[in-house]
């Protein structure tokens, strides 16, 4: 178990810096000059000019640049923005709201697409199952901005039961909606998934033997058919993490919430790449790190998996 | 007794139907062999849900290629007098906030999604089949490295990469460059499919025998192991084709996709936002047309999964 996990996080390193170089290359080779762009209509001095492209490394080559941002990184040092402050600072903001954001969406889809899968998966063919799967199909193909914009004018403005929008520091209460937002695709995602899986499953040997055992209806369903529907959903579950907490600017621009989302957004039209690559270097690692979590967890689920 | 019996037995006699040597012989296998496709096509025939969304796609693909045969008016004639306006003879859905015909922008919307999503799907397709087969069968150290790097531009979350990339080619956008910005990040998971149905299928006794017989590795590659990939291939890309039209409109939403001179779904969405609390019409003409683009697609793919999938096949 343990070298499978060293293992693992030794494969962790090339796609590390294979990630932040690419990141990095893309954030420099963006047109326009980020310093030009700081003194804004006025212009900036020569001289100062010089010396802020000299302070960001700027004047250098494009490899000494990542190799001296790298070298920031393995000393936990991510760099300061063009406007002074600290890169960690600025993460240190926004992770924490959006990874708020990204658990409630985890959760929203875990816990209702399980549900509503495992029912569908059940009684598959019934009025209970073609309602799920079309509410499905509808979900995944109605953009995630257009729910969120018809969500928030009908719920927060119409009619007023949760905040319209989250702004800075948000509380629970008002993360639920766009929580739902973020979640929905996905919910739609876990929803046919575990329909199927479980309507697969359904028919397998195992299911018929648990069966002419005796076992009661609930324990057969709990233990036997969903513990092994699981497995597909709770991989796409950890893979999910990542690309919630990435595809997270959307939603949060829908809702003004203050993470990395919105963060990244200003950074990229900025071209600063100090912000850019640590905020995405940060998500790929949250993203390997959520999916070794999920390849562990397999053998929670099903015996058979063993890590040598 | 022994009557009796002999009366009963008599009903136990079958008719002899022996059939000749000649007969077994001549028993019709001239007709078509029922290959994975051909049944896979027989399956699909009888399925409502395939004939729903062929129709909704042959129809958004012909407005998409002749929008004139819906609309004779043009996107772009727009009267501020008409800003907001009802819907009347002529203008079934109405007006925007710049006095545009939604129902024409909606016709002509139609082209650069369909546009976009199709050629993304067979440029990722094109893309990703290749270093996927290229990794699968060389196998080794190719491999190997061509799975990292498979690995690093699956990490990185499309839409974020989607953003960076167009980013670079501010001012410059275009269909072509959406479409490149999209496959870029986006063939990945075709080329982990086909590496897999590759790796799967190249040790099977088929491919041993076609190469003890002298075919040359890529006229195996290309005749035994590749049709073998092709069905999930063709399911993923059916879905995909969905979620590049909807990668597209979030890009436009953005303001970082097709420029606002291109009449388009999202754009025209992003533009709705500002009407919204006045007319939601504004905004639910485009998002419906595009949404109704997106599931005949996913539809689609469903129908041609359900077919190809030999776990349900026979019920």
């Amino acid at each position: 178990m343990l070298w499978y996990i060293g293992r693992r996080l030794l494969q962790l390193v090339p796609v590390f810096l294979g990630a932040t170089l690419l990141i990095y290359f893309m954030v420099f080779s963006l047109p326009g000059d980020p310093v030009a762009a700081l003194g804004g209509e006025r212009g900036l001095q020569p001289a100062v000019a010089e010396q802020i492209r000299q302070q960001y490394n700027l004047d250098k080559p494009f490899f000494v640049q990542y190799l001296l941002y790298l070298k920031g990184i393995l000393t936990f040092d991510f760099g300061i923005t063009f406007s002074g402050r600290d890169v960690m600072d600025v993460m240190r903001e926004a992770f924490p709201v959006t990874f708020k954001l990204a658990i409630m969406a985890l959760v929203f889809e875990a816990v209702f697409g399980i549900a509503v899968g495992l029912v569908a998966g059940l009684r598959q063919g019934g009025i209970f199952d073609a309602t799920a799967l079309l509410t499905s199909l509808f979900v995944i193909a109605v953009p995630t901005f257009v729910i969120g914009f018809v969500l928030q004018f009908v719920i927060g403005v119409k009619l007023g039961w949760l905040p319209a929008t989250a702004g800075s520091d948000p509380d629970l209460r008002s993360l639920l909606m766009p929580g739902v937002v973020l979640g929905a695709v996905s919910f739609a995602y876990v929803l046919r998934l575990t329909r199927t899986s479980v309507a697969e499953n359904l028919g397998a040997d195992y299911v018929r033997t648990a069966r002419a055992k005796g076992l009661s209806r609930g324990r057969v369903t709990t233990v036997h058919v969903l513990r092994n529907s699981l497995i597909p959903v709770v991989t796409f579950l950890g893979a999910d993490l990542g690309a919630l907490m990435g595809g997270a600017i959307i939603t949060e621009g829908i809702f003004n919430i203050n993470g990395v989302g919105g963060t990244l957004f200003r950074a990229i039209q900025a071209g600063e790449s100090a912000t850019v690559v640590s905020l995405t270097t940060v998500l790929v690692i949250i993203y390997i790190f959520a999916n070794l979590l999920v390849d562990l967890l397999y053998a929670l689920l099903d015996p058979r998996i063993r890590y040598a | 007794m022994p009557e009796i019996a002999r009366k009963h037995q008599e009903h136990f006699f079958a008719e002899v139907d022996e059939t000749g040597l000649g007969a077994v012989d001549a028993v019709a296998d001239s007709g078509a062999p029922s290959t994975l496709w051909s049944e896979a096509w027989h399956k699909l025939r009888r399925r409502p849900l395939f004939w729903i969304s062929a129709g909704l796609i042959a129809l958004v693909v012909i407005v998409a290629v002749f929008p004139g045969m819906f609309t004779s008016q043009s996107p772009r004639y727009c009267l501020l007098e008409n800003s907001l306006g009802d819907g009347r003879a002529g203008h079934p859905f109405g007006f925007d906030r710049q006095g545009c015909d939604i129902y024409t922008r909606v016709i002509y919307g139609a082209r650069p999604s369909v546009l976009v999503g199709v050629l993304t799907t067979i440029a990722v397709t094109i893309l990703g089949t290749a270093i996927g087969a290229f990794a699968g069968s060389v196998g080794g150290w190719v491999d190997s490295i061509l799975s990292r790097i498979t690995d690093i531009f699956f990490a990185i979350p499309l839409v974020l990469a989607a953003i960076v990339m167009m980013q670079m080619f501010s001012g410059r956008r275009g269909i072509l460059t959406v479409v490149l910005v999209m496959t870029a990040f986006g063939w990945t998971s075709i080329a982990r499919i086909t590496r897999g149905s590759v790796m799967g299928v190249k040790n099977n006794d088929y491919v041993t025998a076609a190469r003890s017989l002298g075919m040359s590795g890529n006229s195996i590659l290309l005749r035994h192991v590749l049709p073998n990939a092709a069905a999930p291939i063709i399911v993923y890309a059916t879905v995909a084709l969905g979620t590049f039209i909807v990668l597209e409109a979030t890009l436009s939403f953005l303001g970082i996709g097709l420029p606002p001179a291109v009449v388009s779904w999202g754009g025209d969405i992003n533009t709705a936002q500002a009407s919204l609390r006045v007319r939601p019409e504004v905004l639910f003409y485009p998002a419906g047309a595009l949404a109704l683009t997106v599931l005949s697609f996913i539809m689609m793919g469903d129908a041609v999964r359900d077919a190809l999938d030999p776990k349900v096949r026979g019920r």
